[in-house]
């Protein structure tokens, strides 16, 4: 089961909007796959037209008196299930701190997923807290999205060193351009040159497009909406860019 | 993903679900319908013997516009599925080891085991897809109407089926609209698998063949008219593998037709005398015809199964030296496969088997004979009696025996599971499985002894025969050689275990449990 986390120190920047549409992709590829949605704010949820409520909340799954499997949603797309986001996560750092092994605690309870799910999509949350150090120990692959500005390598080179101080086996960190506008000159320099620099830049990179704004309105992936724009092409260029590099 | 899903048949069969469905789906949800049906062919296979179904397991190709898929589903509802190549609906029969690879492929052959797959039912299949939505606009359970017909006009209608398909998270949903359809008139809840309504179409039903003896007798009946019922049954499954056989489908349809064969042999030397002594006559010598006919290609048979396992055990040899013995063996099999068709489409088979049907039809009042014992003191007398030889023979093996002792005790031990076997519906279950578990021990025993006998002296004298055609390189002749020790140490492992086996078989509580099977009043 490849764990695959979308995760940015800061907000907005296209995580959940990258989770849902690769999460989609995978299962169309034939995956199992399942998408946890981690942020309080559950707009991954809600995109997917799930309630984002959780019996017995976040407690309830941290401690594990509810099991991750009795709070997955199938959504309306073959082979793709969520696991909703709820207000109460808010306070997940609280209940991972009081948790036994308290970094490696979301792993612990993902591990029982593996024989049901290919690919599991998490997506984050943005901060730098306990949930992110446990989402650096479930997670194969972290995937994350950056704006082309001129603080983006910083702010990657800050993720990687987060990721540097991992104990124990460290995940791969693929970085990719979002919210990209082709008008201004900056994002078109940035763009063009970095992935070509460094190796973990992705070459795919996501538009500054409405239509991607419209997944809170169609609740939708971007595919299922709008397959022949071109922001669903690039997340489909995403997608193989991931598939090959997230590990089993 | 769908969690569970239960399912209902319509009255009526037809591509579009009734309106009345439609409506009441709609007073609790939003209704949408796929506008186009997915039109598919659906072909259920399995093995010639039902494996897969026996073991709860339902294996179906289905094929749409060039496309193909594998579904294996469990009664628990699990699903492994497996992409086939364009055109892969042609290449049935087809061993399970042809199967793409992957995960269905291991779970069908560790069912199937060396038996083909065959196609069991097809259908043209047309599905429809209802999804449920809730007030957020999410679908919350899908219902499938699939409409099957048998793709060759005249056959029976089949019914429409609903699926209620429960959407992972969505329990409630999913039994609301089944208490919504249970209310509906021409509505209800399925008592058969899509299968088998298949089946009852083209005029099928599951398990119509086992290899086992499945005949029920009555403890009342005359024993006559019970060894006919058996003989038949022996006759049926022997007709049953003829075609298996001619086409080569797979090595146990001649297993399982040298069994009936062997069984019909059994039963008229150890029950013959209840039917017309002409009949027990002729008909033993012409199944034993039969049977020698079928010996060179099932030994051929069982040396090219037990040699690959046996060639990766090899110590001083190289398996790949084994390949030329394995070619060699594979033209001689072409060879004797061609011989038994011949026999299996003579005149000489036809009439064996023709006129024995004839003779065990024959009407009661035509017999010139009386019915015989009542079949169950005929079971008790004829267990007794083969069970003492058993014990007999058995006993009077020492250390320094000949090989041949043991292998007429084997004869005797078939004898005696054959007739166990012909009578297991008059017995109590608990002692009868009791006993055949007893007698299987030592069968197990008796058969590994002289198995390695019979394949270690064939190894010899197939080594000779490559020889003077030069068709043994060294390296083969040497390899051949190991096999032949190794054949060698599993004979000898056997005879040391003989000694054991038997004790626990003709053990006082063994003797107990045969003497409970066969008391007078245990039928």
């Amino acid at each position: 089961m490849r764990v695959i986390a979308t995760y940015n120190i800061k907000g907005g920047v296209g995580k959940t909007t990258a989770a849902v549409n690769l999460g989609y992709l995978a299962a169309q590829d034939g995956l199992r796959t399942l998408l946890w949605d981690l942020d309080p704010q559950a707009a991954a949820t809600y995109m997917l037209r799930v309630r984002p409520r959780v019996k017995g909340g976040g407690k309830a799954l941290i401690r594990g008196t509810r099991p991750l499997d009795d709070a997955i949603k199938g959504t309306d797309f073959d082979r793709l299930d969520l696991l909703p986001g709820d207000f109460t996560y808010r306070n997940m750092d609280l209940l991972l701190d009081g948790a036994k092994n308290r970094v490696r605690r979301l792993s612990r309870l993902l591990g029982p997923l593996a024989a049901d799910y290919d690919v599991v999509f998490l997506d984050c949350p943005p901060s730098v807290s306990l949930v992110s150090e446990n989402v650096l120990q479930a997670a194969g692959l972290i995937l994350v999205p950056l704006i082309p500005a001129t603080l983006s390598l910083r702010t990657l080179d800050q993720l990687t060193g987060f990721v540097a101080d991992v104990d124990g086996p460290r995940p791969d960190v693929l970085a990719f351009f979002s919210m990209v506008d082709r008008r201004k000159r900056i994002h078109r320099e940035i763009t063009a040159r970095l992935p070509t620099e460094r190796p973990d830049i992705a070459a795919a990179a996501i538009p500054a497009l409405a239509v991607i704004e419209r997944m809170a309105v169609e609740r939708a992936p971007v595919p299922v909406f709008a397959p022949r724009n071109p922001a669903a092409r690039c997340y489909r260029d995403l997608w193989e860019e991931v598939r090959k590099q997230a590990p089993e | 993903m769908e969690a569970r899903s239960r399912e209902y048949v319509l009255a009526e069969s037809g591509p579009q679900p009734p309106g009345r469905v439609r409506d009441e789906l709609a007073t609790a949800f939003t209704v949408e319908e796929d506008p186009h049906a997915t039109r598919l062919r659906r072909m259920w296979l399995d093995t010639f013997d039902w494996r897969l179904y026996r073991a709860g397991l339902t294996l179906q190709h289905v094929s749409e516009r060039g496309t193909g898929e594998l579904v294996l589903t469990g009664t628990g509802g699990q699903r492994l599925t497996a992409q086939t190549a364009p055109g892969a609906r042609s290449r049935w029969p087809c061993p399970p080891g042809d199967l793409p690879p992957g995960p269905l492929r291991d779970r069908v052959a560790a069912v199937a085991g060396l038996r083909a797959l065959l196609p069991a039912v097809s259908v043209i299949s047309q599905v429809r897809e209802v999804r449920l939505r809730n007030a957020d606009d999410k679908t919350v359970a899908r219902i499938f109407l699939d409409a099957m017909s048998l793709p060759v006009p005249g056959c029976a209608p089949i019914p429409a089926r609903l699926a209620v398909a429960e959407v992972r998270g969505y329990a409630a949903p999913a039994r609301r609209a089944e208490r919504l359809l249970a209310g509906i008139a021409g509505v209800a809840p399925s008592r058969q698998t899509a299968l088998e309504d298949a089946l009852s179409a083209a005029g099928r039903h599951a398990l119509d063949y086992s290899g086992k003896v499945d005949v029920a007798l009555r403890p009342a009946m005359p024993g006559a008219d019970a060894v006919r019922a058996i003989l038949l049954q022996q006759l049926d499954n022997l007709e049953a593998n003829v075609d298996g056989v001619l086409h080569d489908t797979d090595t146990e349809f001649l297993h399982d037709l040298r069994i009936a064969v062997r069984r019909t042999r059994s039963g008229l030397k150890l029950l013959g005398d209840v039917l017309p002594g002409e009949l027990t006559l002729r008909f033993a010598a012409e199944f034993r015809w039969l049977g020698d006919m079928t010996t060179p290609l099932r030994d051929l048979d069982v040396h090219l199964l037990s040699l690959p396992p046996m060639a990766a055990r090899l110590v001083a040899a190289d398996p790949a030296d084994v390949q030329p013995f394995l070619a060699y063996l594979a033209r001689r099999r072409g060879a004797e496969r061609r011989k038994l068709s011949r026999v299996l489409r003579s005149a000489r088979f036809a009439a064996t088997v023709g006129d024995w049907r004839k003779a065990l039809l024959v009407p009661h009042d035509a017999r010139r004979v009386s019915g015989g014992p009542p079949a169950a003191e005929l079971a008790a007398d004829r267990t007794r009696r083969a069970h003492r030889r058993v014990i007999k023979l058995g006993s009077a093996i020492t250390a320094s025996s000949p090989p041949e002792s043991l292998h007429t005790l084997r004869k005797r031990c078939k004898d005696l599971r054959y007739v166990l076997e012909f009578f297991a519906s008059l017995h109590d279950p608990r002692i009868y499985r009791a006993v055949l578990s007893d007698l299987k021990r030592l069968q197990d025993c008796l058969g590994g002894f002289q198995d390695s006998q019979v394949q270690r002296e064939e190894i010899q004298s197939l080594a000779a025969a490559m020889l003077a055609q030069q068709a043994a390189p060294a390296p083969t002749l040497l390899a051949m050689g190991e096999l032949a020790a190794q054949l060698g140490t599993c004979q000898r492992e056997a005879r040391a275990e003989f000694a054991e086996r038997f004790a626990g078989f003709a053990s006082p509580a063994g003797r107990r449990r045969m003497a409970a099977l066969t008391a007078p009043d245990s039928a």
